[in-house]
């Protein structure tokens, strides 16, 4: 994934003697890989707009599926070509707390929607008309 | 802003704790903390996403995201997101190779597609209040207003950013530190096209299919 950035010199893992420019967790990404990058975006973010417009698949759940899968792999794109994410910049750090994120986005997001879901299901009737006319 | 620790008056620093502290550049740990801020930015969106998972389909009553999302208007906006992703980019390129012109240039027209992206999103936010469908209508609609909003008032900031540091760029030329800040605002500005990946996707697109 990170072949072609450049290296960042930490020889023995904690050498700091390196021009400050290639201390960044912003690894400098060349053309190519910023083309790579932009033609791939293109070609997840048109078929999940397509898809959605023109409605060609009837199944609006088959859709919805493969919308949010072309997104997921969107966000790797965009994170490895424009974000020059890998696993040795900084010594590892960025990528750490890149993880840590996402474990903590994925518990807040997934778990809002789950206690949400169920505590409108369990609202006494006459409660909550408006939480659960719109179903989730 | 460089070293965290060692402000001891007598600089004798305990011998335990300098192994690698002493060669530090300035700006050496910027990079590193500005990716923690980014991070800890994600977790604002990841509240506002969950706050709209949970609301979206609570429309009391009013519009929901099928009569009023515009989805040409999303990909055209989408559209001028992700071409100012990709020449802020040749900004950086450039930046790196010394030339400051083609820095300049570049940074212009990544500004210019942002100013387009924001001024898409006014139009269609005025269109949306003007049809009564504005953030006081529907939990929908505010956490709708929220979000997207959120992420409309970073891409106004990171337009501000842009156009003081092609002032800086302008007058003190690619000196290290500019190219740091140059560096710092380039994550940001990627951060939020992927911010925007959401967007589009769990509020528009999935708005719409619901």
């Amino acid at each position: 994934m990170s072949a072609d950035t450049h290296g960042h010199g930490h020889d023995a893992g904690h050498g700091h003697h390196d021009a400050h420019d290639h201390h960044g967790g912003a690894a400098h990404g060349s053309r190519r890989e910023y083309w790579i990058g932009f033609i791939l975006s293109v070609l997840l973010t048109a078929p999940a707009f397509g898809l959605v417009m023109t409605g060609v698949i009837s199944d609006p759940r088959v859709t919805a599926g493969i919308v949010m899968a072309l997104a997921m792999v969107q966000i790797f794109v965009h994170m490895i070509y424009f974000l020059h994410m890998n696993t040795k910049s900084e010594n590892g750090w960025t990528m750490l707390a890149l993880i840590f994120t996402a474990i903590i986005v994925l518990i807040v997001i997934a778990g809002s929607l789950w206690v949400m879901y169920h505590m409108n299901l369990n609202m006494m009737p006459g409660m909550g008309g408006e939480m659960s006319s719109g179903g989730m | 802003m460089s070293t965290t620790t060692q402000t001891a008056p007598g600089t004798a620093a305990p011998s335990y704790y300098d192994l690698d502290e002493h060669e530090h550049p300035p700006g050496a740990s910027t990079m590193l903390g500005f990716w923690l801020y980014l991070m800890s930015d994600c977790l604002i969106f990841a509240m506002l996403f969950a706050a709209y998972g949970v609301y979206g389909g609570s429309y009391a009553g009013g519009p929901g995201p099928k009569e009023l999302f515009e989805l040409p208007l999303v990909a055209v906006n989408t559209t001028a997101l992700l071409l100012s992703s990709i020449t802020y980019g040749f900004a950086m390129i450039n930046a790196d190779e010394q030339n400051k012109a083609a820095t300049l240039r570049w940074l212009a027209i990544t500004g210019v597609f942002g100013a387009a992206f924001l001024s898409i999103e006014l139009y269609e936010f005025s269109n949306l209040i003007h049809e009564g469908a504005g953030p006081w209508r529907s939990a929908f609609l505010s956490s709708f207003f929220t979000l997207v909003g959120t992420h409309g008032l970073h891409v106004t900031f990171g337009i501000i950013w842009l156009v003081t540091l092609m002032v800086q760029v302008a007058r003190r030329g690619l000196e290290p530190a500019n190219l740091r800040r140059l560096q710092c605002l380039s994550l940001f500005w990627h951060f939020l096209d992927v911010i925007w990946i959401g967007v589009f996707t769990f509020v528009y697109l999935l708005g719409v299919l619901r």
